[in-house]
């Protein structure tokens, strides 16, 4: 194939990428899109082993069979519940496949640069490798997080901020001996002990995020993946890996911005680790009895009810509770009541995440409202149900400014009729912050395992 | 320990301060409880209810008082009329008493409990904060009053509440006036309201105008700006100025409705008049007054404690004691609420009671503690209605905020410049060209993610976790590479992208088919 068709294949593909992003903007058109995509992929994967420079398609043909077939097993098998645990694993993997790509270039002397061009070459590959290496530790360190092998609270060092940028000018001085050393043809130990570095930097970024932060953490790992491909784009000078790579970076960037805006928290102290820790003065003690309820009580609620609204947390994933949810909920609107779902954009451990559960149990995508489209409406809603969540109810969040959380977009349910909350305990949330939602007059209290009640509070309306 | 329940003495009065359900419960704290044979009679509840539960029956009120360590009544202590003795002198020495006392008001009594050495819990003076909720008496017993002048009103009136369009004619709805919105007021707003009634209601505390709103009565508001919350959430004396207006209000109201409601009490003061004569005889005839404040001397000019008169075509009903005309249903709530404070008193549920005055509910509820006036207690801490500036504060710090913002924000762009200027000024043109295309990719990026729906946002993660697999066909450009590391790092790099790619669209479609309406 010749090279001007190779590269026109890339341009169709660039586009099938981008079409199959813009896809994504409602359901109808998402699953086109993604059709455009897997089409865009394989016109560039054809395209380029085609091109006159490769010639070996044996390890070609057996990597990329070994490959699909366990993504295709990962995809196949993978519980909703597990999305976030497959997406940081899959982030890491991309960078993965960025520091390898990297070191092959960079031992591949077949490419004869010279001057400014060689130099800039040589800091491209410098480069690519370094995002790959900090996206690659960083998303193993996230998937340990969310899959809960490694504990959910931040790690924080002493002077981990200094620790951090003793890391970068190490590798900034590091780069500069390695730009000296290709003079001569050497440069192996400086990109070696610079990929240590990156890794542990990954470590260390991720291992002092908390638990609440999950889902910045993993929209940010998404950019870095993008910018590691746009680097080896750069780096190979492959203007389609430049432009995917970019796509996937802003992406990510723009999720990550999202994130932080829910939770009103700044991008630089996320990344920086540490919740909470630079608030004034101590948050207001809460104060009160909680009053609970039992599941024929709920029922007796949800009957009297016309309009309920069923706020979802992570603690609905971790009981798999959505199923009996949209039980529930269909037995809610048979009997003629307004049932809606209210989306937190930082519930769960991912953007979205909240979405994809409901989704897989079935339950009408056009009842569930993200939290701007409810928010204004809770003076008519009788009865909300908040199950598993805690931070994202949180009245102080709104009116306690000492609040770790302060300033952060709530669901106002309180403003409501009743609130009932599913809850374990009455332990604090992920922030570790007390909710004075739990003891206001309008709330009432549900304990027990998430799924466990929500079957009871179904047999108790069927019944 | 023991509790008695006597028989209630009062005219009239039905009620009985337990029930078997409340004795019960009494019983498993360690109590044991006595009853004045036919003590509860009058709310139709018999002797053999409460031994079945393991009260014992007494046969006379002098013996229920003598062998009693605790007394629990609904009436403050008088002249009993059979046994011609005060039941102050029934009470033995050192004894303890629960009941309504309403100590403003009987100073006298207060003093001759005191003298007695006695121990008094005064359920009119349970704190208003939301732990003590579960005790209140007075909102328990406000809440039957509100619910039973509705009834009462509707006995007297001559018409339907709803109204309705029948084949003999046309009915209008009754309007239904409620003056003051507390617990009395907002019941009998849901009562009139589901009887299908027109329901407006007023109150002096702007804060309540969103509770009437929520039961789907109109608030009548005034053109006048006053701050009507006293302490501890009730409603304290306003202005001349807002009286005025007040009145002028009610007196254009009385010439409209039908029903007038009023509810307007101020704690240890007589009760507001606020529908005079005037307005009397400006309403149709027919029309109803239900007065609840009737025993702190009536809101309305021409009530009659306890009678129901008829003046000007009006019928004014001035029961002073409507919770005891749902004897049954007062007497159960009044019972729970005084077993929840017996549960406060005896923590340990050993049968004997500790007045703990470090509790600021059991404090402000004791008003004499062994002989020892303890009325007024110091002001409660925590008030039943919000400080209305509680929002304020919380948005002050965001708006300092901002103004470095604007600053820092333009630094990072300074910054970019700088960055790309320098760029620009080393970089070959072979680097500029993938520069451009780089740079252009992030912007259609950025205009094409935002138009991502947020409930796509995990679809669109693995979504661009397969296409970031594209990093394969850098993989694939090398492993012809010569070298054996290189074709083994290649061949390694595809593998690990191609588990992307698969991976990444095949659970992207398998999450989009789910998405159904």
């Amino acid at each position: 194939m010749s090279q001007s068709l190779v590269t026109m294949s890339y341009i169709v593909a660039t586009i099938l990428f981008i079409f199959s992003l813009s896809g994504l903007s409602n359901q109808e058109t998402a699953r086109k899109g993604n059709y455009y995509g897997m089409l865009g992929m394989a016109i560039a994967i054809v395209a380029t082993a085609l091109s006159a420079s490769v010639t070996s398609y044996v390890i070609l043909i057996i990597a990329l069979l070994i490959g699909g077939a366990i993504g295709a097993r990962a995809a196949l098998k993978v519980e909703m519940t597990q999305m976030p645990e497959l997406v940081a694993i899959m982030h890491s993997l991309v960078g993965m496949a960025a520091v390898l790509v990297g070191y092959a270039n960079f031992m591949d002397s077949s490419l004869s640069l010279s001057g400014v061009e060689k130099n800039i070459h040589e800091i491209e590959i410098y480069i690519g490798i370094l995002i790959g290496a900090v996206t690659f530790s960083g998303s193993v360190v996230a998937f340990g997080k969310l899959s809960e092998r490694i504990s959910g609270k931040p790690l924080l060092l002493p002077g981990r901020h200094w620790l951090n940028l003793g890391l970068l000018v190490a590798a900034i001085f590091l780069g500069r001996l390695f730009l000296q050393q290709t003079e001569t043809g050497g440069g192996t130990l400086p990109l070696l002990l610079m990929t240590v570095i990156a890794l542990a930097f990954g470590v260390h970024m991720v291992m002092a995020i908390g638990g609440a932060d999950m889902p910045v953490v993993v929209s940010m790992l998404n950019s870095y993946s993008g910018w590691a491909a746009a680097a080896t784009g750069f780096m190979l000078s492959n203007d389609l890996l430049i432009v995917t790579g970019a796509l996937v970076g802003s992406s990510g960037a723009i999720l990550s911005y999202i994130m932080c805006r829910a939770m009103n928290r700044n991008f630089i102290s996320v990344i920086a680790g540490g919740f909470g820790t630079g608030s004034g003065g101590e948050a207001a003690v809460v104060e009160g009895e909680v009053q609970p309820i039992d599941a024929d009580e709920t029922a007796q609620l949800l009957l009297a009810a016309k309009n309920i609204v069923i706020i979802p947390g992570y603690g609905m994933a971790v009981a798999q509770a959505q199923h009996t949810v949209n039980e529930i909920t269909k037995l809610l609107r048979d009997k003629g009541k307004k049932v809606g779902f209210g989306i937190h954009p930082v519930a769960g451990r991912m953007p979205g995440h909240m979405n994809v559960l409901l989704a897989e149990a079935k339950v009408p995508y056009d009842i569930v409202y993200e939290m701007d489209e409810i928010n204004e409406d809770w003076a008519r809603v009788d009865v909300s149900i908040v199950i598993g969540a805690n931070d994202i109810v949180n009245p102080s969040a709104l009116d306690d400014p000492n609040s770790p959380i302060a300033g952060m977009p709530v669901l106002e349910c309180w403003k409501g009729g009743t609130t009932i909350v599913l809850k374990r305990s009455m332990a604090s949330g992920y922030a570790g912050v007390g909710n004075p939602l739990f003891v206001q007059e309008n709330t009432r209290m549900l304990f027990g395992d998430a799924n466990a009640t929500m079957q009871a509070v179904l047999k108790a309306l069927k019944g | 320990m023991k509790i008695g329940i006597p028989k209630e003495i009062h005219p009239g009065e039905k009620r009985v301060a337990t029930t078997p359900d409340a004795a019960e419960q009494i019983i498993k704290l360690g109590f044991s409880v006595l009853l004045e044979k036919g003590a509860g009679l009058a709310a139709n509840i018999s002797d053999e209810a409460y031994k079945e539960v393991g009260v014992e029956i007494i046969d006379n009120a002098k013996a229920l008082w003598k062998k009693a360590d605790i007394v629990m009544k609904v009436r403050a202590p008088e002249r009993h009329p059979e046994l011609a003795v005060d039941e102050i002198d029934l009470l033995s020495k050192g004894g303890r008493l629960i009941s309504f006392i309403w100590p403003a008001q009987n100073e006298a009594l207060m003093q001759q409990l005191a003298d007695k050495g006695a121990t008094v819990l005064a359920m009119d003076s349970v704190p208003r904060m939301s732990r003590a909720q579960k005790l209140d008496a007075l909102s328990s017993m406000a809440n039957i009053a509100g619910y039973r002048a509705v009834i009462e009103a509707a006995q007297h009136f001559g018409r339907f509440f709803t109204g309705q369009i029948t084949a003999a004619g046309k009915v209008p709805p009754a309007k239904v006036l409620v003056i003051g919105a507390g617990v009395a007021g907002l019941a009998a707003i849901g009562t009139a309201k589901s009887m299908g009634a027109i329901v407006r209601a007023f109150d002096t505390r702007p804060e309540v105008k969103e509770q009437i709103e929520s039961m789907d009565a109109e608030f009548l508001l005034l053109d006048f700006k006053e701050e009507g919350a006293g302490t501890g959430g009730y409603a304290k004396t306003m202005s001349k100025e807002f009286i005025e207006a007040e009145m002028a209000l009610f007196a254009r109201q009385a010439m409209d409705v039908d029903i007038i409601i009023t509810t307007a009490l101020i704690p240890g003061k007589p009760a507001p008049k606020l529908i005079t004569e005037g307005m009397v005889k400006s309403m149709k005839p027919g029309s109803i007054i239900v007065d609840l404040a009737a025993e702190q001397g009536g809101n309305c000019a021409l009530t009659e404690k306890d009678e129901v008169v008829i003046k000007h075509g009006v019928t004014i009903i001035g029961y002073s004691n409507l919770p005891s005309r749902l004897a049954n249903q007062s007497s159960q709530l009044y019972a729970t609420n005084l077993r929840h404070l017996l549960t406060e008193l005896c923590p340990e549920k050993n049968g004997t009671i500790n007045v703990n005055m470090d509790d600021e509910v059991i404090r402000g509820t004791t008003v004499i503690k062994e002989g020892k006036i303890t009325w007024p207690p110091p002001p409660p801490k925590l008030s039943a209605a919000p400080a209305p500036q509680t929002e304020a504060p919380a948005y002050a710090p965001t708006k300092e905020q901002q103004k470095p913002n604007a600053l820092k924000q333009s630094i990072p762009l300074i910054i970019a410049g700088l960055v790309l200027f320098g760029i620009g000024s080393v970089a070959p043109t072979s680097f500029m060209s993938h520069f451009t295309v780089f740079v252009l990719a992030c912007f259609i990026g950025y205009q094409v993610i935002w138009n991502v729906s947020a409930s796509l946002h995990t679809p669109l993660m693995s979504v661009t976790n397969a296409i970031s697999g594209i990093i394969v066909i850098g993989a694939v450009v090398q492993v012809s590479a010569p070298g054996f590391v290189i074709s083994v790092l290649a061949g390694l790099a595809i593998l690990i992208a191609s588990i992307n790619i698969a991976g990444g669209f095949l659970v992207t479609r398998r999450m989009l088919e789910m998405f159904r309406k």
